[in-house]
């Protein structure tokens, strides 16, 4: 027997030599992406996963998961097999040359000009 | 008049001495799966779910003491099996989460309903607390349906064994709606609509659940609702709980924790 001091554990009357046959490969469900919302109107956030049988135990799981302590608004679950992505061999696809920094949002110096206008304004 | 407040008291106090018992025992026995849930998840949700049944019992406990019963970790944790009021039903031992599951989907729909009732009660700490905890009941009802449906729909074996458990179960959870002496005057006073107006919400509401998820419930002439634990009768099962649910609060008593 094995010996717990964990009442529920006793209670289970594990033996040593249990024949509790070792997980098959994929022996888990699948996964579904979770999406948080703090507040309505803001945007969703991807905060993690959770393994469920269907859509509807994934929204259960996530509400728990990710929902039970801090703001909540609304939860999104999304089957991860369902999102479509890039691959990582292509990261290169996001590389862009020094030349188009102008067309970044950075590139621009509105803050100088702000600072004139109310420097000048004294707003 | 003075009687009659007298009287009053006695009947609330029933009243909640018997909700607060269902949810701590229940709570306490749910939490048993803690660390043995089906996968991870589950065991988190379920566990949760039962600290919430344990803190709604907490509530009842608070609104007993207002009214001159002991302080709550006391109440909870010092009385023996006997002085409970909970239906024999919350105290039966956890076997397979077939049985607990059947339990969880029985109970909570009871619980949400007699809260929602409550929400209006003339005894307004009563009400109060029921406004307080709306959300998390409709949540615990809405994660019992979708296990309900799933395991009655889903292979022979998960079918066959909720079929079973909901047969073992049925006289039990009837038994949660056993009358408690002062029940004419409880709906007298509208502080609870009663429990076989309860009784009948629940089971229509239940119903078509059962009957979606492929079940059956038990056919009407074998109804034998199982009572006593309301007055006090109770199984080795809550003498078992009891003892083990106090272990530790009863080696120091006064420990601030």
């Amino acid at each position: 027997m094995i010996n717990s001091l964990d009442p529920r554990i006793a209670r289970e009357n594990l033996t040593e030599d249990n024949n509790i046959a070792p997980l098959t490969e994929m022996d888990q469900f699948e996964t579904y992406e979770v999406f948080h919302q703090k507040k309505r109107g803001d945007q969703h956030v991807h905060v993690g996963i959770v393994h469920a049988p269907n859509i509807e135990m994934a929204l259960l799981f996530g509400k728990d998961q990710y929902g039970r302590r801090g703001l909540t608004a609304n939860i999104w679950v999304v089957k991860t097999s369902n999102v479509f992505c890039t691959e990582y061999e292509d990261q290169d696809i996001f590389e862009t040359t020094p030349e188009k920094q102008y067309r970044e949002a950075g590139g621009y110096k509105v803050m100088d000009k702000i600072n004139k206008y109310k420097k000048e304004n004294k707003v | 008049m003075a009687k009659n407040i007298i009287m009053n008291n006695i009947a609330i106090k029933e009243l909640l001495y018997k909700m607060a018992d269902d949810l701590l025992v229940l709570g306490h026995r749910n939490s048993e799966w803690t660390g043995l849930g089906p996968i991870l998840e589950e065991d988190i949700a379920f566990s949760s779910m039962a600290q919430d049944k344990i803190g709604h019992s907490q509530a009842l406990f608070s609104i007993l003491y207002d009214l001159g019963e002991p302080e709550p970790d006391t109440n909870a944790f010092m009385r023996e099996a006997k002085h409970f009021h909970n239906s024999q039903f919350v105290a039966l031992q956890n076997d397979d989460y077939d049985f607990s599951t059947i339990r969880h989907f029985l109970f909570y729909h009871a619980d949400q309903l007699r809260f929602d009732n409550l929400a209006n009660s003339s005894f307004e700490p009563l009400a109060k607390v029921s406004r307080k905890i709306k959300g998390e009941l409709k949540y615990h009802v809405f994660h019992a349906d979708i296990w309900l449906n799933k395991l009655g729909n889903g292979n022979e074996e998960s079918h066959a064994r909720m079929q079973t458990a909901l047969n073992y179960a049925w006289n039990y959870a009837l038994g949660m709606f056993e009358k408690g002496d002062f029940e004419e005057q409880l709906i007298a006073e509208k502080v609870f609509e009663g429990e076989q107006s309860l009784q009948n919400k629940w089971l229509t509401v239940i119903t078509p659940i059962i009957e979606k998820a492929n079940l059956k419930i038990p056919s009407e002439k074998d109804w034998a609702p199982i009572l006593g634990g309301r007055k006090g009768y109770h199984t080795e099962n809550l003498d078992q709980l009891v003892t083990e649910m106090g272990e530790v609060f009863r080696i120091e008593p006064g420990a601030e924790w």
